[in-house]
């Protein structure tokens, strides 16, 4: 048997290959073959996606900087800028959990930091399959224990994310980061940034070896094989020391204005680097390979070009602070080499030991790859879609059983022994950290913190993927008015199976209808993001898993709004409670089924929440609020007692049977404690709001009672809360270095 | 005679992380705070020096033990030789351990993981420049955040150190009483911190710098930093 042509082992298909031709008039050598394979990936190209990308709102006032970019950029005031991406490493991750994670968050920190901006803060959303399996906990460990070993080691805090278990994920874990910095917005180094001809590319930091060849087009574009495991080459290996010595070196550069414009060398490696900086700059570029640091000899032309060594930057220089950029780098212990410049014309020319070994324009490889709009295929509708719907099912459990099943059940069960492995305290800024509903990190030297979360679709993805990435954002940005601050933009990862099969690129358009419309609903821009394709092996592909990360901006963070339970507080719900429990954790947990549509979303009247959470913080209204969503009621209220050590008597309203009081996973509703004496302020608030709102009872004593359903004490519930994940590891997470 | 601002030095060695948080907590608590470089042989005339926390050379053989031949170093030993004030926080302390300034180890958490938490310590001799103004039994809530913060050592180092009341810090309870289920890292004997033989040299586990701003958390560490500036201060005022 013959092996299949060279472009197909690149992962190029025959109709690519001919486009490559036309544009070179020509057949591309097997260096220029090896560049357009890595650019013209699924991971770098966005081919299958780009078109419903483009559906998404990207405009709003305080966006300084779109999608496009390494990273999106928003105004938050003072003359600063937030700059924010969240981005997937879920396929080396895959395959080697701790360096998969570990250098997802030096990739994502690089990507802010060439915006100009000083990383402030790193969240994480997972995905793993459940944990009693042992190759899961394996890869659980791994991850958790490789954000860490990065982040740590950097200086960056990591503040929150999410954790989610379910089988689809198994084979494949969604590893999704996020990093939010901080920069002067007139600082930004975006694509506007002043280059011109002449201007010379300095590659530094780390030297460039044979790790992560292939890593965008081998592992992140296709499906997972049985032979995962040869594929571990193909993952790249983080240094973190060499990571912080880079952010410090670079952003030392871009404070003293020393740059005119910086590129990551993530996947792609330096044919990415080289080819947008070009393209960009509507230029072309000469890049000589024989000045290129290499770890190790004899490395081939694609090699070089295509090498995802960690902790490398490309600078674009004016000649005359050439030596001055050298010196800085030298200074932090950072290698430093001119391997081009740029010129006019279009073309990247690069050479290696006096030959020419690749010619192509640059435009054609950062941004002429294909655009592919992939059939879609939707899901055959049952005859009777209420059928299987858990609202109406028959439910003989004890509410107290149900509450201890859904408290102890990993998905909303304390994730303490996960965020304990970070550090969320470095910079010295985390006035809300890992455990809040938003975390929120104070700008220093003004009364603002950023306000900060990620949310994603899980059963209600798989359920309804509109629904699902609709209620994503809305429960990410009720999570960050619940601390009183503005839900401003987001950054989101789409995680999803093949699209080359039509009904997973069904999910995705339909979550990108559900993004958009909720985007636009609040008001929220999408400033960049990330899509991850192929997370599937076999035929079983992961949950359509649409990850949304929200930056927001509390005015003043001495009002900021917790979520724990005083003494003497009075309890109410804001929303209302419908007969919904399609897709709910409670079907998860207690009937044991996925199934039912998920709730409704009413975008105005979340909204009109949002603002309302906001008014109450600004106004010093509210003891607390928490968003009531995954376990209903009783788990939101249970959660703020624990949070709090104290109890509270409620009552539920209404005349609905109490399973579906205590756990219907209706949307737009929080929980908000309240001094007795502002109730009727707070409630006159949220009629002028038009928020219904309902009092349940109070809160104090060392018990929780929901009145004639369960009782249990505060300390009980709170140590099968704890405890649930750490019992279910035992000793079987495996453990990383510092 | 005019009372100037304590000068406290904090090290920049390539990889720390807590540099800019120990020099933000000295001007916090009205110090004034000196940066200093690992490549530099110059304090620059500090009243007292921090080795802040961190991964100083990504740690990548034993935490600190490529730090302690810095070229500062030369000069931090000689200061501490002439009675001056040294505080080791966290990476820092590690490095104390290897130069040879304080006593025993630091190894692996006895969990094998990092541990990012908020503890209570209890204060156990008022003998260092972090304890200067306090009494022994006061109980301190400050952050750790470390993966190799076990402390260890020889039964002959172990029985000087207790004999010589050498334990600056303990983990404890909120209420003082120290057990090993309030120990974040399986510290032997619940040593958090400690001190010299002649007193002027102290390294702690836990974070005082990440607890002065009662903005973003707990404040155990004011008092810390209060003693440190009173010890700096009285030193220069003698000088």
């Amino acid at each position: 048997m013959s092996e299949p042509e060279l472009h197909l082992r690149l992962g190029l298909s025959d109709e690519e290959l001919e486009l490559i031709r036309s544009t070179l008039r020509r057949d591309p050598n097997p260096t220029e073959l090896a560049m357009y394979a890595a650019m013209w990936s699924e991971h770098c190209s966005y081919k299958s996606s780009k078109v419903h990308l483009r559906t998404l709102p990207t405009e709003g006032p305080r966006v300084l900087v779109g999608p496009g970019q390494d990273a999106g950029a928003i105004d938050v005031g003072d003359g600063l800028a937030a700059v924010f991406k969240m981005e997937s490493h879920s396929h080396p991750s895959a395959v080697e959990p701790y360096q998969g994670a570990a250098t997802g968050v030096g990739g994502i920190i690089r990507d802010v930091i060439s915006m100009g901006a000083r990383p402030v803060a790193l969240l994480d959303p997972l995905r793993f399959g459940p944990l009693d399996e042992e190759r899961n906990r394996w890869l659980f460990g791994g991850v958790v224990a490789g954000i860490g070993g990065y982040g740590n080691c950097i200086g960056v805090p990591t503040v929150g994310g999410e954790v989610k278990f379910a089988e689809p994920h198994s084979a494949n874990p969604t590893v999704n980061v996020m990093c939010v910095g901080l920069a002067p917005a007139d600082r930004l180094l975006s694509s506007a940034t002043e280059v011109h001809e002449g201007s010379v590319l300095v590659l530094f930091g780390a030297a460039t070896g044979r790790d992560g060849i292939g890593g965008v087009s081998v592992l992140a574009s296709r499906p997972l094989e049985d032979e995962t495991q040869e594929s571990r080459p193909s993952v790249q290996i983080g240094d973190p020391f060499a990571g912080k010595l880079l952010i410090e070196a670079a952003l030392e550069l871009v404070e003293r204005g020393l740059l005119e414009g910086l590129q990551d060398l993530g996947g792609a490696g330096l044919t990415c680097a080289a080819s947008e900086s070009a393209a960009r700059a509507g230029m072309g570029a000469e890049v000589g390979l024989d000045s290129v640091s290499l770890r190790e000899p004899a490395l081939e032309a694609f090699e070089i070009l295509t090498s995802e060594s960690q902790e490398r930057m490309l600078a674009i220089v004016d000649p005359s602070r050439l030596d001055e950029v050298r010196a800085t780098c030298a200074r932090w212990g950072l290698g430093s080499a001119v391997v081009g410049r740029l010129v006019s014309g279009g073309d990247l020319r690069v050479t290696m030991g006096g030959t020419t070994v690749a010619e192509v324009p640059a435009r054609s490889l950062a941004e002429d790859a294909p655009a592919y709009t992939r059939p879609v295929a939707a899901p055959r509708e049952p005859d009777d879609p209420l059928a299987d719907d858990p609202t109406f099912a028959a439910v003989t459990a004890e509410p107290l059983d149900a509450l201890v099943a859904l408290m102890s059940s990993p998905n909303i069960a304390s994730k303490r022994w996960i965020w304990e492995q970070y550090d969320s305290l470095v910079q010295g800024q985390t006035v809300a950290g890992p455990g809040a509903d938003a975390a929120l990190v104070r700008i220093e030297g003004t009364l603002r913190a950023l306000a900060l979360t990620s949310d994603g679709t899980g059963r209600f993805g798989i359920l309804d993927p509109y629904l699902g990435a609709a209620h994503a954002v809305a429960e990410a940005a009720r999570n960050v008015a619940c601390t009183g601050a503005t839900p401003l933009a987001i950054t989101n990862c789409l995680n999803f199976g093949n699209p080359e099969r039509p009904e997973v690129m069904w999910q995705f358009v339909e979550s990108i209808r559900g993004l958009a419309d909720a985007c636009r609903a609040f008001e929220t821009p999408v400033t960049g993001g990330n899509v991850s394709f192929y997370n599937e092996a076999g035929e079983s592909a992961i949950w359509p898993t649409t990850m949304v990360g929200v930056v927001g901006l509390l005015e003043d963070y001495r009002l900021a709004v917790g979520h724990e339970f005083g003494t003497g507080s009075w309890v109410y719900a804001l929303g209302e409670t419908f007969p919904e429990l399609g897709g709910s954790a409670f079907a998860e947990v207690v009937l044991g089924v996925v199934a039912g549509r998920p709730p409704a979303l009413d975008m105005d009247r979340e909204r009109r929440l949002h603002r309302l959470l906001v008014e109450l913080a600004g106004a010093d209204l509210i003891q607390s609020a928490h968003d009531c969503a995954e376990g209903g009621l009783a788990v939101a209220l249970t959660e703020c007692a624990i949070a709090g050590g104290t109890g509270f008597a409620v009552g539920l309203v209404g005349d609905q049977p109490p399973h579906i009081g205590l756990f219907s996973e209706s949307a737009s509703r929080v929980v908000v404690s309240v001094a007795p004496e502002r109730a009727v302020a707070l409630e006159d608030t949220a009629a002028a709001f038009g928020v219904p709102i309902a009092r349940l009872g109070e809160t104090g004593g060392p018990r929780i009672v929901l009145d004639g359903l369960l009782e249990i004490t505060v300390d009980e519930i709170a140590a099968v809360y704890e405890g649930a994940i750490p019992a279910l590891l035992g000793g079987g997470a495996r453990p990383g270095r510092c | 005679m005019s009372q100037r601002r304590p000068r406290i030095g904090v090290v920049t060695f390539p990889g720390s992380l807590d540099d800019r948080d120990a020099l933000r907590a000295v001007a916090f608590m009205g110090g004034k705070g000196v940066a200093l470089w690992h490549g530099e042989r110059d304090l620059r005339g500090v009243d007292a020096v921090i080795l802040p926390g961190g991964f100083s050379y990504g740690d990548y053989l034993r935490c600190g033990a490529i730090a302690r031949f810095a070229p500062v170093m030369d000069e931090v030993r000689a200061f501490a030789g002439a009675g001056g004030p040294v505080v080791g926080i966290c990476n820092g302390f590690q490095i104390l351990c290897e130069a040879g300034l304080l006593p025993g180890a630091l190894i692996r958490n006895r969990q094998l993981r990092f541990v990012c938490r908020w503890v209570h310590v209890r204060v156990e001799t008022s003998l260092s420049p972090l304890s200067a103004g306090l009494v022994a039994g006061d109980v301190l809530r400050v952050p750790v955040k470390h993966g190799e913060g076990q402390f260890v050592a020889s039964a002959g180092d172990l029985d000087l150190i207790e004999r010589d009341g050498l334990v600056v810090f303990r983990y404890c309870a909120q209420d003082g009483g120290v057990g090993e289920a309030d120990v974040p890292n399986g510290a032997t004997n619940a040593i958090a911190g400690l001190r010299n033989e002649l007193g002027n040299v102290v390294g702690l586990m836990p974070h005082p710098e990440h607890a002065v701003d009662p903005d973003v958390g707990a404040t155990g560490g004011q008092s810390m930093f209060a003693s440190l500036l009173f010890t700096a201060l009285a030193r220069a005022s003698a000088a």
